[in-house]
């Protein structure tokens, strides 16, 4: 089961359909897979569904809006509530070119859960009697009320980690986990940018933080520095 | 990074129509003082991000972060690592027991009832302790974040805002008009004017900010306000 090896991000992205929904690892500048997202720009598909933590000012997320190729975005950051910058995905969703969908970040987790995990759902008190909660269908369980969400799964996940070895095992650093290791189980085609490929064993089995099986491709990258700006 | 509250000054704000009040940072220091010793505690952004300069390290609170974070002690004034930030964006310094963890164990620790204590903005809070802090219908949107979980999860949740808006409308209201974050969340609202809980019964003033009165307060706020407890002068 071992993983195929790309030499470059580009080669990595570059079979990815258009109109393909892609989970996209990382919480702002942490554990975010900069090369894929630069390589997919490169690559040019267009119409594609992007599942993020966060799309902002300064998110090389918001690159792919250069070129317009994100028709939607699900996302727990993508509009700011003070200052007069916006990103190029604020001002293409506020023109109506682009949709977004905004999820609670426990309830996107858990859905990318439910989706990787092969349930059929979340119930969670998160959303109720909010916006969030219109449309949804409320379950009443033993005199408590519980917002049903359903799963989330994309077509591509692209990931970042700190080291991968030949088998597809991911190792990651720090707050670089964040969404990583779940939207690796929720996409049928599963791309992990690491900063070293190593051969198997060389990541202790206790270091090991995303198992090889949910591992497609691997590219080793040097990584690109991000700071936000919201 | 440690804030210096005598170093801070107060009455800064003076405009036209809003009360004069205290600093962000004094607003952030009293609301550190509603954490107890030994808590787990997550902030917010903006506002609340402040608090973690004015615990004590005596007093072992330790920061949660949704990214990931267990046991950070507060904004880093070292070099960026761009693996190493809080929720905000923020590099953060570790504590010792400090650990990392996935966004699903993340929220597990937020809905599950393990922080003991949130510490969020707010944009209104309702008599009824309904939470809006995520969506401002003057910019026609806003972004939700993990707010709507932490208000749901967090046991104690503390609003910590200025008391009214810019224009010098009440924050501090009897049904909010702004969508809602959750309902029926708040436990304690920290403003630059006051105090409250919120009890059962309602609001209830607890504080004052120095210098300003029981009326005063009173006429700043947009709901029925109990003062019939002892209520105190803040201690800053």
């Amino acid at each position: 089961m071992n993983a195929e090896v790309f030499f470059t991000p580009d080669a990595a992205v570059a079979d990815i359909e258009d109109g393909s929904t892609i989970l996209v690892g990382g919480f702002v500048s942490a554990g975010t897979p900069s090369n894929l997202i630069l390589a997919l720009k490169r690559s040019g598909q267009t119409n594609l569904t992007a599942v993020a933590n966060n799309i902002g000012l300064g998110d090389l997320l918001d690159e792919l809006c250069e070129d317009r190729q994100l028709s939607k975005v699900i996302a727990t950051f993508a509009i700011r509530a003070s200052g007069t910058r916006s990103s190029r995905f604020e001002a293409q969703y506020r023109a109506g070119e682009a949709e977004l969908e905004l999820v609670p970040q426990g309830t996107l987790i858990e859905r990318l859960r439910a989706g990787g995990a092969g349930l059929g759902g979340v119930l969670t008190r998160t959303g109720l009697g909010t916006m969030m909660a219109e449309g949804k269908q409320v379950l009443e369980l033993d005199g408590e009320s519980w917002l049903l969400e359903r799963p989330l799964r994309g077509d591509v996940a692209l990931l970042k980690a700190w080291r991968g070895d030949r088998q597809g095992n991911l190792q990651y650093r720090q707050a670089g986990l964040n969404f990583n290791p779940v939207m690796a189980t929720a996409a049928d085609l599963v791309i992990a940018e690491v900063e070293e490929i190593v051969e198997a064993g060389e990541i202790p089995p206790d270091g090991v933080g995303t198992p090889g099986l949910y591992v497609d491709r691997l590219v080793q990258c040097e990584p690109i520095p991000v700071r936000w700006d919201g | 990074m440690r804030a210096d509250p005598g170093a801070l000054g107060r009455l800064i704000v003076a405009s036209s129509t809003a009360p004069v009040s205290l600093s962000r940072e004094l607003i952030a220091l009293r609301a550190a003082r509603e954490l107890a010793p030994g808590s787990v505690v997550n902030l917010g952004i903006g506002l609340p991000t402040l608090v973690a300069g004015f615990v004590e390290a005596a007093d072992g609170i330790r920061f949660q972060a949704e990214n990931g974070i267990l046991g950070y002690s507060g904004i880093s004034d070292s070099d960026f690592d761009a693996d190493l930030i809080n929720a905000g964006g923020q590099p953060v310094d570790l504590l010792a027991g400090a650990s990392f963890f996935d966004t699903a164990d993340s929220f597990a620790m937020i809905r599950g009832g393990h922080i003991d204590a949130a510490v969020l903005g707010g944009l209104q809070v309702s008599a009824r302790g309904d939470l809006a802090n995520w969506y401002v219908p003057a910019r026609g949107g806003g972004s939700v974040g993990g707010a709507m979980d932490l208000a749901v999860g967090a046991r104690t949740l503390i609003i910590a805002m200025a008391h009214v808006t810019r224009e010098g409308e009440p924050r501090i209201v009897e049904v909010c008009d702004y969508p809602l974050t959750a309902e029926r969340c708040v436990d304690v609202i920290v403003t630059d004017l006051a105090v409250i809980d919120v009890t059962a019964r309602g609001l209830s003033l607890r504080e004052t900010a120095p210098g300003v009165s029981v009326e005063e307060v009173g006429a700043w706020t947009g709901a029925a306000l109990d003062t019939s407890g002892p209520v105190r002068e803040m201690s800053l």
